[in-house]
């Protein structure tokens, strides 16, 4: 099986560890991702203000292009994902606006792609089931808090991957692999998101409640789905409780990769100042 | 505070504007909170989101304009999530923002950013940053 791949502006470059991971991992389960040929930004964030036609031109072009490469596009990243999703609901529902956007794009897009994260290509078309066959090192012992953020989940009836308020479709691949979930209850806060560029103080203060929700609740190590909220997260490190402090905060793909057994050395654990691989190797993984 | 309540205020043409821009019907807003609750930032808010749409019911733009509010929300949409109305205050904020940036004027410049952060941080940040705070 093959399917069409967004990897968007930051899977390209900072956060390539979250894409070749998940590659490897896909062919270990049974499907390829196919890169698009042609693609740009999605713009990294879906224009909430609905009079915004310029906002939703960038990842519609997107949209248009992967169309001519399938019925199904999927990507990794939370925000693009989002972003992408609520502009194919766009372009779908809304006629006066898909005449808008085709215009300006000359264009003929009527939004009957399907956007799929790669968790939902997991769970819906491979089966968790058949994930924890094809583990061959579970993670035992292993104490992950999924942290889900906004973008992965909000708004529900754009998006629609989970349940809002309580998801469990990252729990539920922790334990194909082996690994012990820990509930904790921010794991659909914010993270303080783009203030990153502005607000140091938000971020800190929000990434931080994060980390230390996790850490109270017994999680050894956090997963995401998104390379802003691992950004902002690991920023905040240094000004968290003392045992919360260190906490390797990792793509789902790594830990993925890791009991599909890829090679230690290309998951790119290193980029978290090595703080994963010390607690695999306390775990006896590595 | 005392307040005079002006119909020609609380039906202005920017009244009118901002729903248009935002989608949003300011009015459907009933006041539970519920917004305030689940907003991560309102703490650092100068108003907070329940009172952003009262502010807009009551015909006070100029107050919401002089506010930080409009610039701390991260647009995480737990307050739209979690109302009974399904009125969407990051929505209304992001009208608000679109008012003062397609005036051309900038919240933030790229020469403020700290080094650091241009360097290593993911593009998504600068993306979205740019498109919330930079005309």
């Amino acid at each position: 099986m093959k399917i069409p791949y967004y990897p968007g502006c930051t899977l390209n470059t900072v956060a390539k560890d979250f894409d070749t991971s998940a590659k490897e991992s896909a062919r270990a389960v049974g499907f390829e991702m196919e890169d698009l040929e042609q693609w740009n930004c999605c713009g990294a964030s879906f224009p909430l203000t609905p009079d915004n036609i310029m906002g939703l031109s960038a990842p519609a072009k997107v949209l248009s292009g992967a169309k001519k490469a399938g019925d199904t596009l999927t990507t990794l990243c939370s925000v693009c994902y989002n972003v992408l999703k609520r502009t194919n609901k766009v372009m779908q529902d809304d006629k006066t606006r898909r005449k808008s956007v085709n215009e300006f794009m000359e264009d003929d897009y009527d939004g009957s792609l399907k956007i799929v994260h790669y968790l939902e290509v997991l769970r819906d078309d491979i089966g968790f089931a058949k994930l924890k066959e094809t583990v061959t090192k579970p993670l035992e012992g292993i104490k992950a808090g999924a942290y889900y953020g906004c973008m992965l989940l909000r708004p529900f009836d754009d998006i629609g991957i989970d349940n809002a308020e309580a998801p469990t479709i990252m729990e539920d691949m922790l334990k194909a692999l082996g690994a012990t979930p820990v509930e904790f209850p921010d794991k659909i806060e914010c993270c303080g998101a783009h203030l990153a560029m502005n607000n140091k103080e938000v971020v800190t203060r929000l990434s931080g409640n994060v980390i230390d929700s996790a850490v109270r609740e017994g999680a050894e190590i956090i997963v995401t789905t998104c390379p802003l909220c691992q950004y902002n997260l690991e920023s905040v490190q240094e000004s968290v409780g003392a045992t919360a402090a260190g906490v390797p905060i990792v793509y789902f793909t790594q830990l993925l990769g890791l009991a599909l057994g890829q090679d230690i050395e290309q998951l790119g654990f290193d980029a978290n100042g090595g703080a994963a691989k010390k607690y695999l190797k306390r775990k006896g993984l590595l | 505070m005392k307040i005079k309540l002006n119909k020609n205020d609380i039906d202005s043409a920017l009244i009118q504007q901002i729903e248009r821009m935002s989608g949003e019907t300011i009015k459907r807003c009933y006041q539970c909170g519920n917004c305030s609750g689940g907003c991560p930032v309102s703490y650092a808010m100068d108003i907070p989101p329940t009172q952003v749409m009262r502010y807009l019911q009551l015909g006070m733009v100029e107050e919401l304009m002089e506010a930080n509010s409009m610039w701390v929300c991260v647009g995480c949409l737990q307050c739209f999530s979690r109302c009974p109305q399904s009125v969407s205050v990051a929505n209304t904020l992001e009208g608000l923002r679109q008012l003062v940036l397609r005036k051309g004027v900038d919240h933030d410049r790229i020469e403020d950013i700290p080094l650091p952060m241009l360097k290593s941080a993911p593009q998504q940040a600068i993306v979205c940053g740019f498109r919330k705070f930079v005309s």
